[in-house]
């Protein structure tokens, strides 16, 4: 991969330099672009299989408008939107207090809580959803959903997808913020403070400022992994017509052979990944400020 | 608070420059007694650090990589707690304050000025930060922009400006929030010589014309020579020896203060 090695600004703004002296085509380089050669072969066979199927069966932009304006699709796109609009709020909300704790504080127990954050990114979704079962039919749970019923929050309903988008996304917004404030000097800070900041001026001032395209990013990321989550939707919250988002509705769809319908969601949320991708790769490394 | 008068015959020529006009002027003198500061991080330990600093008085702290000076500099600032020991400026007991409610010009190696913000916004933080409009910031410290002769880097980002130009603008904008001491940590040490030379000038120069009480923690000689009126040497967590420069070169206190004088020379 070095062999063709131009001088230039890398992605991370450092001019690359020539590769070293020996011989080029070594076995490490040949196999890693194999390798990644074949990752970007097979996610562009996955999304270029959906738009090949669509025209094979002769389904054009007309005919997956027409789909996609059925009223249940409508309503599951409108859920999908909402419910993981709000989960994000509430992610925000957590993550960023959670991602500079673990950024910039030393505490008991923070190894611990730094390895637990990230246990739904490793768990099988469906376990999450039937952990959730379990957690509401247990001592701690059965009174936290009669008081959540009692103030309108069904765990059958919107409330428990926003509750199973954010366990499933919430680590990914954590990390993101996490990583923002790391990059952080903290020398800016201090200075921040002597120059007459209290904390939390400081960190309106100078540190949000710093850490927000990461935070961006990392909000982005969080709502594009809220809005596909499926597994525990299935288990928890369940599939009928009032709780229907875009991943159980493609499931639904596809459960009765309507193919089509399936395919035109799915090419919905292929757009919306990819422009999240977009963004995401846009701002992650951090904007130079030079 | 206590308050309480230090003694300033120990300290150098300082006391007996006159108030100059200029930025500074009218400011009172300020001095700074830093009493039995201990600090144990991990396996190092600041030691009972005891050192005054008179009005107007320039002191530069000498030490190798690792001896505690960068340390002693947070802990004076209040970005660290110590264990134990009192800071007083102006003869009012600050140990127990917030940073910024210590009044100190704080100069980090390699200026940490804010990269978000144009040179401009950096001068102007402090005192916008105190509750001042931009405009009547900029029109406040114009004086120091000129006397330092920032005006053509007004609207540069900090990413754009050469060693020497960000640190004459980390000096500018810790003395643009008119600080009772300024604090520089290694403040030329990453600059080539020629560089180096030129903001030493400079730092003397407002240093002199502002009247404010300076420490300066730096690793070698040279930089004692060209603006301490006194120099210390800082080992190991301890202040090994304090004076002028010449005294320490003819009676270094220990080995290790003749050592490092010797290395550093």
């Amino acid at each position: 991969m070095n062999g063709g090695a131009r001088r230039g600004a890398a992605d991370n703004g450092e001019v690359e330099l020539p590769a070293p002296v020996g011989p080029r085509g070594s076995a490490i380089d040949v196999i890693s672009a194999l390798a990644l050669a074949l990752l970007v072969l097979l996610v562009l066979l996955l999304v270029a299989s959906d738009v090949v199927y669509l025209r094979n069966h002769r389904l054009g932009l007309g005919e997956v408008l027409s789909a996609l304006s059925a009223p249940d699709v409508r309503g599951a796109i409108r859920r999908s939107a909402y419910t993981s609009l709000t989960a994000l709020a509430l992610i925000l909300l957590f993550a960023v207090p959670a991602g500079y704790a673990l950024s910039r504080r030393r505490f008991p127990g923070r190894s611990i809580a730094n390895a637990l954050v990230d246990a739904p990114i490793v768990l099988p979704p469906v376990v999450v959803g039937v952990s959730l079962l379990a957690f509401f039919a247990g001592p701690f749970g059965r009174p936290l959903k009669t008081a959540l019923a009692a103030a309108g929050l069904s765990m059958t309903s919107a409330a428990g997808i926003v509750l199973c988008q954010f366990i499933l996304a919430v680590p990914y917004a954590v990390r993101a913020a996490q990583a923002a404030f790391d990059s952080v000097d903290r020398r800016l800070e201090q200075a921040a403070l002597c120059l007459g900041c209290s904390p939390s001026q400081a960190f309106r001032r100078v540190t949000l400022p710093l850490s927000a395209n990461g935070l961006f990013a990392g909000a982005v990321m969080a709502w594009a992994r809220a809005i596909g989550v499926f597994g525990p939707l299935m288990v928890f919250v369940g599939t009928s017509p009032r709780v229907q988002v875009m991943p159980t509705m493609i499931w639904l769809e596809l459960s009765v052979g309507n193919i089509e319908t399936s395919l035109a969601i799915a090419l919905v949320m292929l757009l919306m990944a990819g422009a999240s991708l977009a963004v995401v790769h846009r701002l992650a490394p951090g904007r130079s400020w030079s | 608070m206590t308050a309480r008068e230090p003694d300033t015959a120990g300290g150098g020529a300082g006391g007996e420059r006159p108030p100059e006009a200029g930025y500074g002027a009218g400011r009172p003198p300020c001095a700074v007694i830093i009493e039995k500061l201990s600090l144990a991080v991990g396996g190092f330990r600041l030691d009972g650090v005891d050192l005054e600093i008179a009005p107007r008085e320039y002191v530069v702290l000498m030490g190798p990589t690792g001896a505690g000076k960068s340390l002693l500099l947070k802990c004076l600032c209040g970005l660290i707690r110590p264990d134990a020991g009192r800071v007083w400026i102006g003869g009012v007991d600050v140990t127990a304050r917030e940073p910024r409610r210590r009044r100190i010009g704080y100069v980090a190696q390699e200026g940490a000025l804010f990269p978000h913000l144009n040179v401009e916004r950096n001068l102007t933080f402090g005192l916008r930060v105190a509750g001042l409009r931009h405009g009547r910031a900029m029109a406040e410290i114009a004086p120091l922009i000129d006397d330092i002769g920032l005006r053509p880097l007004l609207h540069r980002r900090p990413g754009t400006l050469s060693g020497g130009e960000r640190q004459k603008v980390a000096l500018a904008r810790a003395l643009a929030a008119r600080p009772r001491l300024l604090v520089l940590d290694e403040p030329v040490s990453a600059l080539d010589e020629r560089t180096r030379r030129e903001v030493c000038a400079l730092l003397k120069r407002v240093q002199r014309s502002l009247g404010v009480a300076t420490l300066h923690v730096c690793h070698n000689t040279a930089e004692a020579r060209d603006l301490g009126d006194r120099a210390g040497v800082f080992v190991a967590g301890r202040l090994a020896q304090i004076g002028p420069l010449e005294e320490l070169l003819r009676n270094p206190a220990t080995e290790s203060v003749a050592r490092l004088l010797d290395a550093t020379a």
